[in-house]
């Protein structure tokens, strides 16, 4: 049984303008300790997709599918209260914004311990040492300090290992990543991406990494779903995607990496229109 | 911090320097003068009026007679009541308690009320309870003090009789009155109905002066929950698996909160300008009345005096809130 098994996902959004598909019938399987990268530009319906899974989408999002389980059991049945023990503890997220995803009027030792308080059964004590465990388990120096820190106090990089911390705090089964690197400075994103690949690799759980960065998905991937304009263009393991890509779409978008720039430009994947255009065309409404 | 309040305090000299000249200068203008109006109909010989303005210091130059007023209050004197010739400090503060009580009430009524409301409207946003909830913050904001309190007394104390019209308790009760504000004193007395009858005399006067801070409340904590809600760190607290209950009323409504604070400590400034009116339509014998009455005596040295302790009520009021607006927002505590 796979952790998770979503089948023909689709999100409708309502707007003044009618309804608007971001997500058009996607299929998403997480083995357990499998890492599953889900790439593809701004607008592709990545983040929509995992904020789905989560329950954090809005009320003006209207979520369908055939298939939506965790473990077996299907998250679109189970009633919220239910719903609310995965969330945070079997299934936890980071996001892209690390300093804005903290709470400003609360401290982090706080924001940790809340977590740890809804979940689990441990005793005031008990919880507190827990907390200056992970603290440490991130590379937070001096946790016993840094616990009464706000997270104003901190860098972007610290804040989002505090968010990795509050993720894993339950130990999760899967954890899912939003884009973890994008807000950071370069040098700060390799640190985190090990922290996260570490972590997935001593604890075995599922990781999915929304990214639109192929750099992170060759470095951490097993397995990548490539998406465009709410829908799945390619799905394949890690190497057979970048070495011998099906799609026209998965071409465009490794043809654009930095890399391959020529003169002072670089490249987009509207460069490689025409390479992408016979299959393309016919998604777009 | 410290020097945070240092320069507050700093502030404060300006400003009350610039009421000072407000109150001093405001009575002035007004036509008529306190003696012709002592005098009442009979009215009163050329040379006892004369005796009467060289006596009160009237007929000095203006400049002499607030110069004489600066240099009392910096010895803590606010002058004598032409009037009734009692201190006027002394009145103040036998009628203050009166005030602090209906003010109190009513802004305890407004955030009880308010901040709820604002919050369930928020959540709620666009429903038919949203609607309603700031349908009627604005009908409320709208509505004139003076008329809303009439319409109020015609309902429960003319035609239901639930209420009694004016005053702060029935002339039945008899107490001595330690702290000033009835609710505690009636409590304290002991007799039979006290506190039941201070309670009916307080109730439509407190309404009457939330109304306008509660619908201010309402919204302002409605415009800031809305903006709180769709805050990452919002999603983040959903993310945890927290309760509905816990994500709102604590991670956004401790955020919300900030502007809110701001909001009600400028309420007690439109409180005390309310309860002028409020204390006028119900006869409640606090400051609001006295001021009237003090105005349409030209009693020079109460208006002032008045005027000056409000004003310092209210600066001081705002520095607390100020300093409270520290302690609820880390972000400005630390720098």
């Amino acid at each position: 049984m796979a952790l998770l098994e979503i089948r023909n996902l689709r999100v409708e959004f309502d707007t003044a303008a009618g309804p608007f598909r971001a997500l058009d019938g996607v299929d998403y399987t997480v083995e357990g300790g499998e890492v599953l990268a889900i790439v593809g530009e701004s607008g592709s319906g990545k983040s929509v997709a995992m904020l789905a899974v989560m329950g954090l989408l809005p009320e003006s999002a209207t979520v369908s599918a055939d298939l939506m389980a965790f473990e077996g059991i299907d998250l679109r049945t189970m009633p919220a209260a239910e719903r609310r023990k995965v969330i945070g503890k079997d299934i936890a997220m980071i996001f892209q914004e690390p300093i804005a995803s903290l709470n400003p009027c609360f401290t982090i030792g706080f924001q940790l311990d809340e977590v740890l308080k809804a979940h689990t059964s441990l005793s005031r004590k008990a919880r507190k040492d827990r907390v200056i465990e992970l603290l440490e388990s991130v590379g937070i120096p001096d946790p016993l300090r840094r616990v009464s820190a706000f997270p104003h106090q901190m860098s972007g990089g610290q804040c989002q290992r505090v968010m990795i911390a509050i993720a894993t705090a339950c130990e999760p089964k899967l954890l899912i990543a939003d884009e973890p690197t994008t807000a950071l400075d370069v040098t700060i994103q390799k640190q985190i991406l090990d922290l996260l690949t570490d972590m997935q690799r001593d604890t075995g759980m599922g990781l999915i990494m929304i990214t639109h960065d192929m750099g992170v998905v060759a470095e951490t991937a097993d397995r990548v779903v490539v998406q465009y304009k709410g829908k799945q263009m390619e799905t394949a393991d890690v190497l057979t995607l970048f070495e011998n890509p099906s799609h026209p779409y998965t071409k465009a978008l490794l043809s654009a990496l930095p890399e391959n720039a020529t003169g002072d430009r670089l490249p987009t994947v509207a460069d490689y229109e025409a390479m992408m255009q016979a299959d393309v065309r016919e998604v777009q409404p | 911090m410290f020097r945070f309040l240092i320069g507050r305090l700093a502030l404060l000299v300006p400003t009350f320097l610039g009421v000072t000249i407000v109150a001093f200068g405001f009575i002035r203008l007004l036509p008529g003068d306190p003696v012709l109006l002592l005098a009442g109909e009979r009215g009163i010989t050329e040379e006892r009026y004369n005796q009467l303005m060289e006596q009160f210091g009237f007929s000095r130059p203006i400049w002499e007679q607030y110069f004489d007023y600066l240099v009392g209050l910096l010895q803590g004197d606010l002058g004598i009541s032409i009037v009734t010739k009692k201190p006027v400090v002394t009145e103040f503060f036998t009628l203050f308690p009166a005030t602090a009580e209906l003010a109190l009430c009513a802004i305890i009524l407004a955030v009880a009320i308010g901040i709820p409301a604002g919050i369930l409207a928020a959540v709620k946003r666009g429903s038919f309870f949203d609607q309603t909830i700031m349908g009627t913050a604005l009908i409320g904001y709208s509505m004139p003090i003076f008329w809303w309190g009439l319409l109020l007394i015609i309902l429960f104390s003319g035609i239901l009789q639930w209420t009694p019209v004016s005053g702060r308790i029935s002339l039945m009760f008899y107490f001595p009155q330690p702290t000033g504000f009835m609710l505690i004193d009636s409590l304290l007395s002991g007799q039979k109905g006290a506190f039941t009858s201070a309670v009916r005399h307080l109730i439509l006067p407190a309404i009457v002066l939330a109304t306008i801070p509660l619908a201010v409340i309402a919204r302002q904590t409605r415009s800031a929950m809305l903006e709180v809600l769709g805050e990452d760190y919002v999603r983040t607290a959903r993310a945890k698996g927290l309760t509905p209950f816990r994500v709102v009323g604590m991670h956004a409504l401790r955020n919300a909160l900030i502007p809110v604070i701001t909001t009600i400590g400028l309420q007690v400034g439109v409180l005390l300008a309310g309860a002028i009116l409020t204390e006028t339509i119900f006869s409640w014998p606090g400051i609001g009345k006295w001021m009237v009455d003090s105005i349409a005596r030209r009693d020079y040295p109460v208006v002032q005096g008045g005027l000056l302790m409000i004003a310092a009520i209210v600066m001081v009021v705002n520095l607390t809130v100020d300093l409270l607006y520290g302690l609820v927002n880390p972000r400005i505590r630390h720098n």
